[in-house]
C-alpha cells in the first residue's frame, strides 16, 4: 500500500502506519476481549453482573487495571536470573505481535502477503514457548518451576496437532498464502450452491475442532491450565511476576487468544469476507474498494465468535492433569489429525 | 437418542445461567447503589434503653469476651408517698460496649432480666478509627429507634413469649 | 590431550586429575533426591492454614504429611473457664460453615447430665436447623470442589444458592454464620412466621442446584477422569484410621450415627437412605455427599411436614448448674463424626470439655494415602477429604 487516497506515501510513513496498525490490531481486540469475555460473560455465567463501577457498565475497567498494575513495585526476586527474568514477559507479547503481520484485513489491508504465511505463523507461535519457560526458570521459585516445566510439555505436545490440523486446510485451497486462503474460500461455492462460498469449516470440520482444542492449549487456558494450575501453583510460571511484567504477562494472554482467533477465522471461516456472489465480484481484483474499511470490522466479529467459544469452554470445564493432557495430544489428536489429512488429500485429488 | 455426553451438558449450565442472568438480572445486589433488608432478628447492633438499667451487672459478667464496661453510683430519691421509706436507685455513669470485642453472641441480650438490652439489626456502623468502636450509653441509647418489632411466631408456636 | 600422552607435564597431569575431582563433586552435589514442596500454610488449595510436606520425585510424591496447628486457637482449655452458654457462643465457632451442627452435641451432652430433655417442637427445630447446616456445609464443597479442580463457575452457583439457606438461618436465629440458637432445655426463641414455606421454596432451589452441579461438574468426563480411582481408602483402612461421615460410607461401610443411635433429635421420625458407595475413591466421596445434600433437603421437607406444636423451652433454672458427671454425645455431624466428652464439677461451666473433631482423624490418612500420587492429585485427594481448619486444630 503505498499510497492511500492517492496521495503517495514515503516509505518511511508506510512503516510508520504499519507499526502502529500492528499495535491497534493486537491491542483493540486484546482490551475487547478482556472486558467483554473476561469481566461481562464470565461474570454473567456466575450470576453475577461484573465490574460496573469504572465508567458506564465498567466499560473503564481495563483502564482502571492498566494503571494499577502500571504504579505497583517492580520486584525481581533475589536469587533470579535478572536478565531472563526482565525479558521472559517481552518474548511471549513479541511472539503475538510477529503472528499479527501476517493476518489479512481486507483485500489491500495487509501487512505482508507472505506466499508461506500459514508456515511463517505456526513457526512463531512457537516463540512463546521460549518466553513461558524462561519465565519459568528464571523466577528461582520452585512453584514456577514446576509451571515452566509443565507449560514446556504441554505446549509442545499441542504444536503438532495444531499444524497437522491446518495442513488439511493448506491441501484444500492449496496455497499457504494467507490472503489466497480467504479468497479460495470466499469465491468457491459447494457443489454449486455459491451464496456461501466455502468456508473450511464445513468440509474441514475435524480439522477446525483440533486446531481449536490445540488454540486452547496453546493459549494455556482451562482445561489446559495445568501451567498456571491456579489451585495448585499459585500462577505457575507468572507467580514471580509483579506490576508493569504482570501486565504484560496478561494483556500477551488475551492478545494472543486474540490473534489466534484471528487466525481461526481466515482458515476456517472466510476471514475479512463475504461470499464473493453476493456482489458478483469474480477474483480479489474486483473487489470494491469499501471493503478495505469493512473487511476488519467482518474479521473482528467473526474472531469474537471464536473467542466466544474459547472462552466459554474456558469457564466451564475443570483442568486436566498434565499426563491426561499428554495422553490426550499424543494418542487421540495426532491420530485424528493424520487421518484428517489422508481423508482431505484423497478428496481433493478424487473430485 | 443418543446420550448427550457430559461435557456438552456442562457447557449448557453455564450457557443458561449466563442468558439467564442477562434477561432476569443477577442474583448480586449491587451495593452501596441497592441494600439488602436483614431480617427482623439479624444481630446487628445493640441497643440499651437507660431508663430500665439497673446495673445489675448480669450483662458485664456474662459476656463471653468481657466486652461490655459498666459504672453506677446509688442516689437517693424521694419516697413514692408522704411518709414512705427513701427510696436508693443506680444511676448509670458508664455502659460502654466494645465492638471490636464483642462477638454478637447475644447473651448480654437474653440475660437481662429487665429488658434494658435491644437487637438491631442496623450493620453499617463501622469507622475507620479503631477506639471509635466503643460505644458509649449515649451511642446506645440513640440505636434504640432502629429496633423492630419482635416478629409473628410460627403456627404450633406457644403463646406465652418469654 | 590424554592423560597417556608422555609430553604431558606433571603439573598439567595434575591439573586434569584436578578438573575431573571437581566434576565428580559437582555430580554430587546435583544428585537429586527429590525435591522438598512446602504446600501451605498459606495457600489457595488448603481449606485454611494446613501445611502439607510434601518430598517429590519429578511430579510424582516420595513421601508427604500434613502439619497441622498453625490455627489451634486453645477451645478445650477456654471452655474451662466459661459458662455453659459463653462455651455454646464459643462452639458454633469449630466448624464455621455449619456451625449449628456444633452446638447440638454439647447441648446434648450437658442435657444428659442434667437428666433435662428438650420438649419434642425443640427437638425438631433443633434437627430442621441441624440439616440446614449441613445443607449450607456441603453445598460450599460441591462449589469448592470445581474450584480446586480448575473449574471455576461452580464455586459461584454453590454460594449463590447457599446465600438462601443462610438467609433462612438468619431469620430464624440472628446470625448467619454463628446462630447461637441452642440451649439447654430447649431453644432460644421459636421460629418466626413464614419460615416453613420459605424453607420449603429454598429446598427446592437447593434441588435444583444439585442437579446443575451434576450436570456441569460430575457429569463432565474431565471430572470423572480427574477423580475415578484416584485416593482409592479401603474399607479395612477406612475404620482403622477412624475416618467417618462420608468418607466412611464412600468406602462401603454402612454406617451413620443419626440412624444408629437414639438421642433426644428427631431423626428417628423420618425416613431418609444412607448413601454409601463400594469404590472408596475421590469421586465416591463426592458423588455420596451430593446425595447426601439431597437427602437432607427432602428430611428437612418432612420434619417440616410433620412440626408438633408446643413450647420450645423445658423448665429449667434461669441459672444453671449442670449435676456433677460425665458425659460423652457424638452425633453425625456434616464432616463426620463429633462428639464431646463434658465433666462437670457442679458449677456454672464444665470442669474440662474434650471436643473430638471429625476432620482431626480424617486428614491422619493422609500420610498413607499420598503415597505415590501425582502432585495434582494432592489436591483431589485433599478436596475430597473435605476437612475444614478449624475442625482440625480447634
Amino acid at each position: 500500500m503505498n499510497s492511500i487516497f492517492a496521495i503517495v506515501i514515503p516509505y518511511w510513513g508506510q512503516s510508520l502506519l504499519r507499526v502502529l496498525g500492528g499495535l491497534v490490531a493486537v491491542l483493540l481486540p486484546a482490551g475487547t476481549i478482556v472486558y467483554l469475555f473476561l469481566f461481562k460473560m464470565m461474570s454473567f455465567m456466575q450470576s453475577r453482573l461484573g465490574p460496573m463501577e469504572a465508567g458506564p457498565y465498567g466499560s473503564l475497567q481495563l483502564v482502571a487495571e492498566v494503571g494499577k498494575w502500571m504504579q505497583k513495585e517492580d520486584i525481581v526476586p533475589q536469587r533470579a536470573d535478572k536478565l531472563i527474568f526482565k525479558i521472559a514477559p517481552v518474548v511471549v507479547l513479541v511472539s503475538t505481535f510477529l503472528l499479527v503481520v501476517v493476518v489479512p484485513f481486507g483485500p489491500d489491508a495487509y501487512f505482508t502477503n507472505f506466499e508461506t504465511g500459514v508456515f511463517y505463523a505456526l513457526a512463531v507461535s512457537s516463540i512463546s514457548v521460549l518466553g513461558i519457560l524462561m519465565a519459568g526458570w528464571a523466577s528461582a521459585n520452585k512453584y514456577s518451576l514446576l509451571g515452566g516445566l509443565r507449560a514446556a510439555g504441554q505446549l509442545i505436545a499441542y504444536e503438532l496437532p495444531m499444524v497437522l490440523a491446518v495442513m488439511g486446510v493448506v491441501i484444500q485451497a492449496g496455497t499457504m498464502n494467507m490472503q489466497q486462503i480467504v479468497v479460495a474460500q470466499n469465491s468457491d461455492s459447494i457443489f454449486g450452491f455459491d451464496g456461501l462460498g466455502n468456508p473450511y469449516i464445513l468440509t474441514q470440520m475435524i480439522g477446525f475442532i483440533v486446531f481449536m482444542i490445540s488454540i486452547q492449549a496453546e493459549l494455556t487456558q482451562a482445561p489446559f491450565d495445568m501451567p498456571i494450575a491456579e489451585s495448585e501453583l499459585v500462577s505457575g510460571y507468572m507467580t514471580e511476576y509483579s506490576g508493569f511484567r504482570f501486565l504484560i504477562f496478561f494483556i500477551g494472554e488475551f492478545a494472543t487468544a486474540g490473534v489466534f482467533a484471528m487466525i481461526a477465522s481466515v482458515l476456517f471461516l472466510g476471514g475479512w469476507g463475504v461470499p464473493f456472489a453476493w456482489f458478483g465480484w469474480n477474483s480479489v481484483n474486483d473487489v470494491a474498494d469499501w471493503m478495505n474499511l469493512v473487511g476488519p470490522i467482518i474479521l473482528i466479529s467473526k474472531m469474537m465468535l471464536v473467542v466466544f467459544i474459547i472462552m466459554w469452554i474456558r469457564f466451564s470445564y475443570p483442568r486436566f492433569r498434565e499426563d491426561q493432557l499428554q495422553r490426550f495430544a499424543w494418542k487421540i489428536l495426532i491420530p485424528v489429525s493424520l487421518a484428517n489429512i489422508m481423508v482431505t488429500a484423497v478428496l481433493k485429488v478424487a473430485l | 437418542m443418543a446420550k448427550i455426553p457430559g461435557l456438552v451438558k456442562g457447557l449448557g449450565v453455564t450457557f443458561g445461567t449466563m442468558m439467564r442472568t442477562i434477561t432476569k438480572g443477577a442474583n448480586t445486589v449491587q451495593y452501596p447503589h441497592e441494600k439488602e433488608i436483614p431480617p427482623i432478628r439479624s444481630r446487628g447492633v445493640i441497643a440499651l434503653h437507660q431508663d430500665n438499667c439497673t446495673s445489675c451487672m448480669l450483662c458485664s459478667r456474662s459476656c463471653p469476651d468481657w466486652c461490655i464496661y459498666i459504672e453506677a453510683h446509688k442516689d437517693l430519691a424521694p419516697p413514692r408517698r408522704e411518709g414512705g421509706k427513701v427510696r436508693t436507685v443506680n444511676k448509670l455513669d458508664r455502659f460502654d460496649i466494645d465492638y471490636a470485642l464483642c462477638m454478637y453472641c447475644g447473651i448480654c441480650v437474653e440475660v437481662c432480666p429487665f429488658d434494658a438490652l435491644f437487637w438491631s439489626p442496623e450493620y453499617e456502623y463501622s469507622e475507620p478509627n479503631i477506639a471509635d468502636l466503643l460505644h458509649d450509653k449515649t451511642k446506645l441509647s440513640e440505636w434504640m429507634e432502629t429496633v423492630p418489632e419482635a416478629p409473628a411466631l410460627e403456627a404450633g408456636a406457644d403463646k406465652k413469649k418469654k | 590431550m590424554t592423560l597417556t600422552s608422555d609430553r604431558l607435564g606433571d603439573r598439567q597431569k595434575l591439573s586434569y586429575i584436578a578438573g575431573q575431582a571437581a566434576d565428580a563433586r559437582l555430580n554430587l552435589e546435583l544428585e537429586t533426591e527429590g525435591m522438598t514442596l512446602n504446600i501451605g500454610p498459606q495457600h489457595p488449595a488448603t481449606h485454611g492454614t494446613l501445611r502439607i510436606v510434601a518430598r517429590l520425585d519429578g511430579e510424582q510424591v516420595v513421601w508427604a504429611e500434613p502439619s497441622c496447628g498453625y490455627m489451634h486457637r486453645g477451645y478445650e482449655k477456654l471452655t474451662e473457664v466459661r459458662t455453659y452458654p459463653q462455651v455454646t457462643t464459643l462452639v458454633n465457632r469449630i466448624d464455621w460453615l455449619g456451625s449449628f451442627a456444633n452446638e447440638v452435641p454439647f447441648i446434648l451432652a450437658a442435657e444428659k447430665l442434667m437428666g433435662v430433655e428438650a420438649p419434642s417442637r425443640a427437638q425438631w427445630i433443633r434437627t430442621i436447623l441441624f440439616e440446614l447446616s449441613r445443607i449450607a456445609n456441603v453445598s460450599l464443597f460441591l462449589g469448592d470442589l470445581g474450584v480446586q479442580l480448575g473449574a471455576i463457575t461452580p464455586v459461584f452457583l454453590a454460594f449463590r444458592d447457599r446465600e438462601y439457606v443462610l438467609n433462612l438461618i438468619e431469620s430464624a436465629t440472628g446470625g448467619r454464620f454463628h446462630p447461637n440458637f441452642d440451649r439447654i432445655g430447649g431453644l432460644k426463641d421459636d421460629l418466626p412466621a413464614g419460615f416453613i414455606d420459605e424453607t420449603k421454596a429454598v429446598m427446592k432451589k437447593l434441588r435444583n442446584f444439585c442437579d446443575e452441579i451434576e450436570r456441569l461438574l460430575f457429569g463432565n468426563e474431565i471430572f470423572q477422569s480427574r477423580t475415578r480411582g484416584i485416593g482409592i481408602i479401603p474399607r479395612g483402612i477406612a475404620l482403622q484410621y477412624g475416618l467417618s461421615g462420608p468418607n466412611l460410607r464412600a468406602s462401603g461401610v454402612d454406617w451413620d450415627l443419626r440412624r444408629d443411635q437414639d438421642i433426644a433429635m428427631a431423626w428417628n421420625k423420618v425416613n431418609f437412605k444412607v448413601w454409601t458407595h463400594p469404590d472408596g475413591d475421590s469421586f465416591a466421596r463426592c458423588w455420596i455427599r451430593l446425595q447426601e445434600t439431597r437427602e437432607a433437603t427432602l428430611i428437612v421437607d418432612q420434619l417440616l411436614d410433620g412440626l408438633p406444636s408446643g413450647p420450645v423451652m423445658a423448665k429449667v433454672p434461669k441459672i444453671i448448674k449442670v449435676p456433677e458427671g460425665e458425659a460423652w454425645v457424638s452425633t453425625e455431624n456434616p464432616l463426620g463424626e463429633m462428639g464431646y466428652y463434658v465433666v462437670s464439677r457442679g458449677d456454672l461451666g464444665p470442669f474440662r470439655v474434650k471436643i473430638r473433631s471429625a476432620s482431626f482423624n480424617n486428614i491422619s490418612i493422609t500420610p498413607w494415602l499420598l503415597r505415590g500420587v501425582y502432585v495434582p492429585d494432592i489436591i483431589t485427594i485433599l478436596a475430597s477429604l473435605y476437612f475444614i481448619l478449624g475442625d482440625i486444630d480447634r
